[in-house]
């Protein structure tokens, strides 16, 4: 049973590699933030995995672990969300420091 | 009996391993911003809510009933609240994110129909606002 975990675990995180070309590469900011939350997710789910593998039985603090890794995860997608939220910095196409300096009309 | 429950538990996440293999591939294929958030907010939960369960269902396999402690059970319970917790904010994080790209101006990949969410929005206004759409 521990053998299938370690490679259930492994191929979790083989499959999370693809998602780290999309947040180099992503065309807009969006794309970047959503492979970051299923990167976040995919975190949670593999600090369960390290829990149920881990020796002398510490599940439940790797449970703990997980549950908030989750939280901090969505609210960092949700911050992100309110950030972006008609801030027209989303779409890749302004750039925010020299905007930043721009003095308002 | 504990072999049913372990051989349930890995079919839970060996289908959560596929459906997260599913999403990963329209994260990298599909052509839109909005397109690849589908995959991600439906794959990404699907496979979470699978493989979370499958662990609290072998978790409950590993519970001694002879000499019953509550921090055993404690553990069932908290990957099922782990699993409630992915159900409840992923899609929604998706979806804050989905609106504030659509907000910010991010033109989507529209069929012959149009763009219906534009003219939902502008429904029973007498001058159509630009909504924070790109001029």
């Amino acid at each position: 049973m521990n053998g299938f975990f370690i490679g259930a675990g492994l191929a979790l995180l083989v499959m999370m590699i693809p998602l780290f070309y999309r947040m180099n590469a992503g065309p807009t900011a969006l794309d970047r933030i959503v492979a970051l939350n299923m990167i976040g997710t995919k975190t949670a789910v593999l600090l369960v995995f390290v829990g149920t593998i881990f020796p002398g039985d510490q599940i439940g603090m790797f449970v703990d672990f997980a549950l908030a890794y989750g939280l901090l995860n969505f609210m960092g997608s949700l911050a992100a969300a309110r950030y972006f939220h008609r801030s027209r910095a989303a779409a890749g196409e302004v750039d925010v420091e020299s905007e930043a300096e721009e003095p308002k009309p | 009996m504990t072999w049913i429950i372990n051989i349930a538990s890995i079919a839970l996440i060996l289908a959560g391993l596929v459906f997260f293999f599913g999403a990963v591939v329209g994260m990298l294929r599909f052509p839109d911003v909005y397109t690849r958030m589908h995959a991600a907010g439906k794959g990404d939960t699907l496979s979470g809510l699978l493989v979370v369960s499958g662990f609290a269902l072998y978790h409950l396999g590993q519970v001694d009933w002879g000499h019953f402690v509550w921090a055993d059970l404690l553990v069932v319970i908290k990957l099922l609240a782990i699993c409630a917790f992915i159900m409840l904010t992923s899609p929604a994080a998706t979806h804050a994110l989905m609106d504030a790209g659509y907000e910010d101006g991010i033109e989507p990949l529209l069929g012959e129909d149009g763009d219906a969410l534009n003219r939902h929005r502008n429904e029973g206004r007498h001058a159509p606002q630009p909504s924070g759409r790109k001029p």
